[in-house]
């Protein structure tokens, strides 16, 4: 199989992550859009690996991964601490940088 | 088709699925499952192009940790933090949703132009040099990215770190009280005691029935919070009650 498709699939995939980064209103989803699109960069990753024979691809989507999952303990904590102050999701509530 | 062709084909549909199902679910717990479905699919797609080590990965740190840390945030923030309807930005949806299939377009025509007749080395070779996939990763990481290997060590303890000093609170004021919580719930004029329980009456008992007031209206303050929230109230079917009242007459 042309590993082509599978950049073609990541790349609609991270289409859909933006889409959601852009419509949704609930701080936890816009973070899971995130992951979505870091997930699809880690798979057109893994498939540039293979087109090329060459496995730093795959190294380069492992240190995605661990950099993701630091992130989402960070942006987790942060949501949780807004949610405790103002007691909201949204990501509109927080406009305090605003004026 | 291949074997391999069935795999990317009903791996990536269902992979697309999910993340449609991310963006439209109305509900955050909805989205989170559907975040973890597309995530196993994605690690079988990555287990489908040689690669065995980064698939059980994704599967253990993504829908293992990632996710369940996700969920377990959405139990703190509340079953009740859907989405609120109101656009701040009046209009913003259409515009948003053009531009991501613009987006979609332009990567999916730029990319593929690119590969287009781009043939495939495979990795057989290049992990038969050290005797395998994992033995592969382990000796770049160890070799040629050592130095941000190091730096990743130092990135997770400075999230650890950052989690707990973010999430924690300090207390500030002495334990309260249990006479002081009294006088406190006395004070603030709101109902003191308990609020009245949920529709115990004759043929449901159940937590999601209101309670039923001397004349026949609902009282909705009966109904646990969350299940207000999830809009899982049941309704009051008056014919019962009022056949109930009737065998209290006779």
């Amino acid at each position: 199989m042309n590993p082509s498709n599978v950049v073609i699939l990541s790349a609609i995939l991270f289409s859909i992550g933006a889409v959601g980064v852009l419509v949704r209103r609930n701080a936890i989803i816009v973070f899971m859009c995130v992951e979505l699109m870091l997930n699809a960069a880690n798979l057109a990753f893994v498939a540039f690996a293979r087109m090329n024979g060459n496995l730093d691809g795959q190294v380069v989507a492992f240190f995605v991964m661990v950099v993701a999952a630091a992130e989402v303990v960070v942006g987790l904590a942060i949501i949780v601490t807004i949610f405790r102050t103002r007691r909201s999701a949204s990501i509109d509530e927080p406009n305090l940088l605003k004026y | 088709m291949s074997g391999e062709d069935w795999v990317f084909w009903v791996s990536g549909s269902f992979a697309v699925l999910g993340a449609l199902g991310l963006v439209f679910s109305r509900k955050a717990v909805h989205s989170a499952l559907w975040v973890a479905f597309t995530m196993i699919n994605l690690a079988v797609l990555y287990i489908a192009n040689a690669a065995p080590f980064l698939g059980m990965v994704q599967i253990i740190v993504y829908t293992g940790a990632v996710m369940m840390l996700f969920l377990f945030v959405l139990m703190v923030v509340g079953v009740d933090s859907s989405d609120s309807l109101i656009e701040t930005l009046r209009g913003q949806r259409i515009p948003a949703i053009g531009l991501g299939l613009g987006l979609a377009v332009l990567l999916v025509v730029g990319v593929g132009n690119g590969l287009v007749n781009s043939g495939t080395v495979g990795l057989v070779e290049a992990n038969s040099i050290d005797g395998g996939n994992v033995e592969g990763i382990a000796r770049l990481i160890f070799t040629d990215y050592l130095i941000a290997f190091e730096a990743t060590s130092a990135l997770l303890i400075t999230a650890a770190l950052g989690a707990m000093v973010l999430a924690h609170r300090e207390r500030w004021l002495p334990r309260a009280t249990q006479q002081e919580l009294s006088k406190a719930r006395f004070l603030s004029g709101s109902h003191p005691g308990n609020l009245p329980t949920p529709g115990v009456y004759a043929r449901h008992n159940a937590v999601d029935t209101p309670a039923l007031l001397p004349d026949g209206s609902t009282s909705e303050e009966s109904i646990p919070r969350p299940l207000q929230a999830r809009g899982d109230i049941r309704a009051v079917d008056h014919h019962e009650v009022n056949e109930i009242k009737e065998v209290d007459s006779q």
